[in-house]
């Protein structure tokens, strides 16, 4: 008898054209760079910088979300994570920023608010894992506290004595317009860059990714061949807690250099929207956080350049963009198949 | 063949599993030896499963032992299991779609370069490698979404064999196979027998019982009833075994005298959930007094034209008539009005409301006319009676009509469906895998039903998944395949054969 198996196609060549759309959209890109880097070298380059800076913590914060929801955890409350590690990196460099050097007072700061972040992703973790309570109440928990804790604890005046410093990467920095947008930064950019690409191999090319992404797909699968649902979860959600923690610590000893009441200002949401636009994907969300970024570098600069453009129409930008994105994109991006489901294993 | 003279490689010894208010196994004791097929068969809710799930670590038995490789185990997980070269093959497949072949099978057994970096080149070299030593023919590379059912199922047996698997359990492993496919397992099933590998089948088909086993063990109500050897045993005599008493297996009806079609379908186009076109312009008509069966693998399209025929999904193009009427695009209550009864796919989600009673579920299509109900108030008396009654004459096996619906098991789930649909006036009457996962004896009851509906002159068309199902029941049978009807048969030429063929897409050999 011969074969009879049925094949289906058609799948690479979609692919194909996909990839050949982001290289022209690339191009395009670096073609009004160069544009504009001549006809105005300054703001250009000014633009371009904000734009690596305001894409920070959104990256942070959307490597928080994909950690967790390829594992199958929603988190909807990077932005409780990302404000009380803001808060408390900020709070430990005013402790102990006049009994040792600045730099260690800035180093542990940033350390307690990546632990913290990572406390709080454990308490996500057993809210959503172990009490199996409903994913978005469990984020939202996360949000309310923070926003609670950190306004009552607030103390309105105190300061640090400095911030976390740019530092220059040698002769590279001094490469025009690339220099200074990409090879004169602070230690947390540079690290939420490199984060990108490890997490990028770490969750495709390595034993951690392909047993998260398989518990976030299809947990059973997973269960069956010995690898503990449970724990990868919890694992996942801790992990990518950090990363929320690093974010919020960036806000405060990097960018801005003092704590607010709810500085935080929706960025942890507009993370969400970067991850969905990203695919859930490292490389794809810093896509969409360098976008994010652009949009919001760009508001600063229009309103510095004094033209005639209302200031709240250019600042609602980021968020017109997220309302687009999630309207455009959220239903066509696939997430992981069991993503906000409690698992019970048989 | 006899092959008892082997040794034994998997001993269970009186297990005994209970859960809360069901005693799932009964002391059972079974004996596999090595290179052997032993076929454990039994109806739904016989506790194959359960046992099976025990020898693979992910329940643990209450009483009894279990023995491998004349070594006492206790089980703890499937890491346990699989330490001890037990695979299982599950109904439902333990593969996660997006992935590729080799990621699936080295899943919680990674090969590593290192560092805990995948090596995935060797991964797919070890797959290949698998894949030729046992005829188990699959691209290693390929993204197993994209695979068709019966490839996927070689993924799951080469994942039992990497993980040096030699004793290799299979849940119902022909439920979701055409009967070309079915037969190349079976002849992969040998092969791996022949080097050594011992597999345990669980099946409710007696056919593939006979065809395959070396012994076969049969279950019922958690007690292995007997063990019973092919060669001295006949299908009536294993169906008796299963279900306690004797079964009509086939059934049982006169010739058919179709009059005028009552259901008309021309061109009909319709999309699924992902907007792909999944009907692709299917013409048919159901005559009064016959039974169309659509036979084919489930996922051909079959759901999403039932869904438009009844109204619960829009017909991209095309039309569905109901005798004079263009009923195309009618509200599901518009249809059900006109006199189309329906029996769901999926009865637990379409059929019936699990915490409503069985009264009130009886009801569920003409609550708000007379005499249930009267301007806008339900008159309960009325619906309770009709409870009642019902129950009695579909021998619904309830405590009593006040029962919320989610007690009942499937068989007689599906009996409360049938009372409901069959209880008011009908010109046609959809039924869509009517027998799905029930017992012999209400499979028997419900064939019976539907044939009486045919008799009284009403226009039957039945979908199922099952092809002695369709084959049995239909006066004319339809294959459906990618999205259209590639061939309609009378019953006498729908040979399995050549209705296998078709399901398969291959239209020239079935015809030639």
């Amino acid at each position: 008898m011969t074969s009879t198996t049925v094949t289906t196609a058609e799948k690479p060549s979609s692919r194909i054209s996909g990839r050949t759309i982001l290289i022209a959209l690339l191009v395009a890109i670096g073609i009004a760079i160069v544009y504009y880097y001549i006809v105005d070298p300054t703001a250009t380059t000014s633009v371009l910088a904000g734009t690596i800076r305001q894409a920070t913590p959104l990256i942070l914060g959307a490597l928080c979300g994909l950690i967790g929801e390829r594992s199958g955890i929603i988190n909807i409350g990077i932005e409780g994570q990302m404000l009380m590690a803001a808060f408390v990196a900020f709070m430990v460099n005013v402790a102990l920023g006049p009994i040792m050097p600045l730099g260690l007072a800035l180093f542990l700061g940033v350390v307690s608010g990546i632990l913290v972040g990572a406390l709080m992703g454990g308490f996500l973790a057993w809210m959503s894992v172990t009490l199996k309570l409903d994913q978005i109440i469990g984020g939202t928990v996360i949000n309310i506290l923070a926003l609670g804790l950190t306004s009552y604890f607030y103390v309105i005046g105190l300061t640090t004595r400095g911030k976390l410093p740019t530092f220059a990467l040698g002769p590279l920095a001094d490469i025009p317009l690339i220099g200074p947008v990409l090879f004169n930064r602070s230690p947390i950019q540079y690290l939420a860059i490199i984060l990108v690409f490890v997490v990028q191999f770490a969750l495709f090319r390595t034993v951690w990714g392909l047993r998260t992404r398989s518990v976030g797909e299809h947990p059973s699968a997973a269960d069956t061949v010995g690898i503990s649902v449970k724990m990868t979860r919890y694992m996942n959600v801790i992990i990518a807690g950090c990363f929320a923690g690093l974010a919020g610590a960036y806000l405060t000893l990097e960018s801005v250099g003092t704590f607010e009441r709810g500085m935080t200002n929706g960025r942890g949401f507009i993370a969400l929207a970067v991850m969905i636009f990203g695919r859930w994907t490292p490389l794809g969300s810093w896509g969409a956080a360098l976008l994010f970024g652009f949009a919001t570098a760009l508001k600063t600069q229009l309103d510095f350049m004094g033209l005639n453009v209302p200031p709240q129409l250019t600042g609602s930008m980021p968020y017109i963009l997220t309302i687009v994105v999630l309207a455009g994109f959220a239903g066509r991006a696939r997430p992981p198949a069991a993503v906000g489901q409690p698992y019970e294993s048989e | 063949m006899d092959k008892t003279a082997n040794p034994i490689v998997l001993e269970a010894k009186g297990i005994t599993k209970r859960f809360p208010g069901v005693l799932a196994n009964d002391k059972v004791d079974l004996l596999l030896y090595e290179g052997e097929i032993l076929a454990l068969l039994g109806e739904n809710g016989a506790g194959k499963s359960t046992l099976m799930n025990m020898l693979y670590g992910l329940y643990h038995p209450d009483e009894g032992e279990i023995w491998i490789k004349g070594e006492r185990v206790e089980l703890k997980n499937p890491r346990d299991a699989i330490d001890r070269g037990v695979g299982m093959v599950h109904q439902h497949f333990q593969l996660v779609p997006v992935m590729s072949v080799a990621e699936n099978v080295m899943l919680g057994s990674e090969i590593t370069r290192g560092g805990g970096i995948l090596a995935l080149s060797e991964a797919e070299r070890r797959v290949r490698e698998l894949s030729e030593r046992y005829g188990l023919e699959v691209d290693p590379a390929a993204i197993v979404e994209d695979l068709p059912v019966g490839a996927q199922q070689r993924v799951e047996i080469i994942k039992a064999l990497y993980r040096n698997a030699d004793i290799l359990i299979l849940d119902e492993p022909t439920a979701v196979l055409t009967p070309q496919e079915a037969n190349e397992l079976f002849r992969i099933m040998r092969e791996l027998t022949a080097r050594g590998v011992s597999i345990i089948f669980i099946t409710h088909k007696l056919k593939e019982v006979l065809a395959v086993a070396d012994h076969i063990g049969v279950l019922r109500q958690g007690r292995l009833v007997g063990i019973a050897k092919p060669e001295t045993s006949t299908e009536a005599s294993l169906a008796e075994m299963m279900v306690g008493r004797n079964v009509i297996l086939t059934v049982e009806k006169d010739e058919a005298h179709p009059t005028e079609p009552v259901l008309r379908v021309e061109n009909l186009m319709v999309k699924d959930d992902r907007d792909h076109f999944a009907v692709k312009g299917v013409s048919m008509a159901v005559r009064a007094g016959e039974i169309v069966g659509i036979a084919g693998v489930q996922g051909n399209g079959q759901r999403e034209l039932v869904e438009a025929l009844t109204g619960l999904r829009p017909a991209d193009s095309g039309h569905v008539w109901l005798e004079n009427t263009d009923i195309t695009d009618f509200s599901p209550r518009k249809i059900t009005e006109l006199g189309v009864a329906h029996i769901p796919e999926d009865r637990e989600k379409h059929g019936l409301v699990m915490s409503y009673s069985l009264a009130d579920n009886m009801v569920l299509s003409n609550y708000y006319r007379p005499p249930f109900a009267k301007h806008y108030v339900i008159d309960r008396d009325v619906i309770n009676e009709q409870g009642e009654r019902l129950v009695k004459e579909y021998d619904v096996r309830t405590p009593s009509a006040q029962t919320p619906a989610g007690n009942l098991s499937g068989g007689n789930k599906q009996k409360v469906i049938v009372a409901r649909e069959f209880s008011r006036p009908t010109k046609l009457l959809i039924a869509a895998q009517p027998t799905r996962g029930i017992d012999v004896g209400s499979i028997e009851f419900i064939h019976n039903q539907i044939v009486a509906q045919r008799d009284r002159g009403v226009a039957v068309l039945v979908v199922s998944a099952e092809l002695d199902e369709v084959l049995g029941l239909a006066d004319r049978v339809a294959v459906m395949f990618d999205g259209h009807i590639v061939a309609t048969l009378d019953a006498a030429d729908a040979t399995r054969e050549r209705v296998g063929l078709l399901m398969a897409g291959s239209v020239e050999e079935a015809v030639g």
